[in-house]
């Protein structure tokens, strides 16, 4: 029989980078089990959406209702389990949004499978899915074999090749199911951040700063180098646990994992923990006073030097060369 | 209310890397001379518990499940003044998964009696599989909510909890019926506080209850279907590739000159 790979996709997010990244995880890993690559959309999708999709499957299996248009934690869950359910596959894959961190373990429960989340690479292994991941604070990577099926998998949604457009057009199936709504949970207040408040996960230039700045006041200085590159602002624990800076900026294990093409780091160590946060960067670099910093373990180039001398007259040189 | 905390012992996550080491043949981090920690997350979950009570009353239980070391976390607890303390031990080489520990903690929490709420920490900062919490809701078929960093109730509305939850886009404000689990993740509020001096004396005379899974009626064979499904197969400390340029140049100005090229260079073709 062959084997079926789910893609999620949620409409609440729609089609951006990391729900491209999830899908291009899931045409690949297809290809590997010689499968067939369903995309599962699930809440209020409009027919453009399920055109879009639609280019990079085989199958597009559509689960609309209204009552699915805003994501609920046990609701989306069971609508989700349900449509699985039909579909019988040896792998389901989500991003790695919390919505979908918080429903992948207990999708996996309800189907018997197995599962495993913040996977960084996939490959096919016979009957099971090897995944692999940081653990320990990213000083480990660690490789699980997923032998239940269904393997429950979350991604690193941002960290893979977008999905490519397929030759032949998928089949679009509309999914029939009876949900309810479950009250026991209820939502009362939803607050977004305001939309030109772009996101730190999305950003694709960060300037970031650390312990070593020693107070608040530098990071206007880190605001001004920021603006001259177009780039977000974002800090280490050290300094969001100092007050620093709001606790919202922090990169790390405990804060946000980002993805950018660039990462400056400001006076910032480089502990494990705020590595994790930035493992998926494409580009990290570093300002430090101390050559044996361990981010410049990971950097790709880096200037040793106090960033007081530095800061200011590279934001001219920098606005000079992009003039 | 009733509330239990599973509280969870790891290796000090702020380990220097160059001290890190593996054992292969167990697939494990090898502890060395390294120190056991209580999880952060779990931290802030006591901690989130600990101001639920000083603010609505109830009593709160805290549960763990390790080797026999994770007694320390649970005195820790215990001189945060938690009502009751519950060790279930284990002495398996490798790590039990989160199906397991989900599995056991359950088994425990129905030993122990009815609760309305129970809280875990996000994830974990060792094996970090972020698990545990909603596997646990779906041992009870209890609803879940993630991410929270506030909780609170209302006295006109029993049974109904208020919890505020981080998103990726912010936060939502959700009400819930108990029982639930709740997975508690870290803000400025929740902030573990430390225990007094006195407190930390008088919990090393405390009862703390120490159950075999044999006691909570599980067997290796009972956890079988845990135990199989997903296998650690590999578990290696990677080696760093990248190698760090320096930017060099006489002066300082040119150094800075140069630095700013290479990262007008990247911001450009990005």
């Amino acid at each position: 029989m062959t084997s079926v790979v789910i893609s999620c996709v949620f409409t609440w997010t729609g089609i951006d980078r990391a729900a491209l990244g999830v899908l291009g995880a899931g045409q690949r890993l297809a290809q590997e089990l010689s499968g067939r690559h369903t995309i599962l959309i699930l809440g209020s999708p409009s027919d453009d959406l399920v055109a879009e999709v639609a280019r990079f499957a085989d199958c597009v299996q559509v689960m609309s209702d209204p009552m699915l248009a805003n994501y609920h934690s046990e609701t989306t869950l069971t609508a989700l389990t349900e449509a699985c359910r039909q579909l019988n596959p040896a792998v389901i894959l989500l991003g790695n949004d919390s919505y979908c961190q918080e429903m992948a373990p207990r999708l996996a429960h309800r189907l018997k499978g197995s599962a495993t989340g913040d996977a960084l690479s996939l490959k096919a292994e016979g009957e099971a899915v090897l995944v692999t991941r940081s653990v320990y604070g990213g000083k480990a990577l660690a490789t699980f074999a997923l032998r239940r099926k269904p393997a429950v998998i979350w991604v690193r949604a941002r960290a893979y090749d977008p999905a490519r457009p397929q030759d032949a057009s998928a089949e679009i199936v509309h999914m029939q199911l009876k949900i309810e709504e479950d009250q026991r949970v209820v939502l009362i207040d939803r607050q977004t951040q305001p939309q030109d408040a772009a996101r730190l996960e999305d950003a694709r230039v960060i300037v970031s700063g650390g312990r070593g700045l020693g107070g608040p006041e530098p990071f206007t200085h880190l605001q001004s180098l920021a603006s001259a590159m177009g780039a977000q602002v974002a800090a280490s624990r050290a300094a969001c646990d100092a007050g620093w800076v709001p606790a919202g900026w922090q990169v790390g294990q405990t804060g946000k994992k980002v993805a950018p093409e660039l990462y400056l780091a400001i006076a910032i160590s480089g502990a494990s923990q705020h590595i994790m946060g930035i493992a998926d960067a494409k580009t990290i670099a570093a300002i430090n006073l101390d050559p044996d910093a361990p981010i410049f373990h990971h950097c790709q180039f880096g200037l040793v030097d106090d960033y007081r001398k530095v800061v200011g007259p590279l934001r001219e040189k920098i606005i000079e060369l992009l003039a | 209310m009733n509330i239990v905390v599973c509280l969870k012992q790891i290796l000090d996550p702020e380990m220097p890397s160059r001290d890190f080491r593996i054992d292969a043949a167990t697939r494990e981090a090898d502890r060395g001379t390294a120190g056991l920690v209580m999880n952060i997350f779990c931290a802030n979950a006591l901690e989130t518990a600990l101001q639920f009570r000083e603010q609505h009353g109830g009593k709160i239980t805290v549960v763990a499940f390790g080797t026999s070391s994770a007694e320390e976390i649970l005195r820790k607890a215990l001189a945060l003044r938690v009502d009751t303390a519950v060790l279930v031990q284990h002495d398996f080489a490798q790590r039990p998964n989160p199906w397991v520990a989900a599995r056991v903690l359950a088994a425990t929490i129905r030993k122990l009696g009815d609760f309305d709420i129970i809280l875990t920490g996000r994830e974990s900062g060792d094996w970090g599989d972020g698990q545990t919490g909603g596997l646990l809701a779906e041992e009870f078929s209890w609803p879940c909510v993630s991410f929270a960093d506030q909780l609170n109730t209302d006295a006109t509305k029993p049974g109904l909890v208020k919890i505020r939850r981080q998103t990726d886009q912010g936060s939502e404000t959700v009400e819930a019926n108990v029982p639930l689990v709740i997975t508690v993740t870290n803000n400025d509020q929740n902030v573990p506080r430390i225990a007094k001096t006195r407190d930390v004396m008088q919990a090393f005379r405390q009862p703390l209850t120490n159950w075999s899974l044999a006691d909570i009626g599980l067997d290796k064979q009972s956890l079988e279907e845990c135990l199989t499904g997903t296998e650690v197969v590999e578990l290696t400390i990677p080696i760093k590739q990248a190698h760090c340029e320096l930017v060099t140049g006489e002066t300082l100005e040119e150094r800075i000159a140069g630095l700013a090229q290479r990262i007008v260079a990247v911001v450009q073709s990005a």
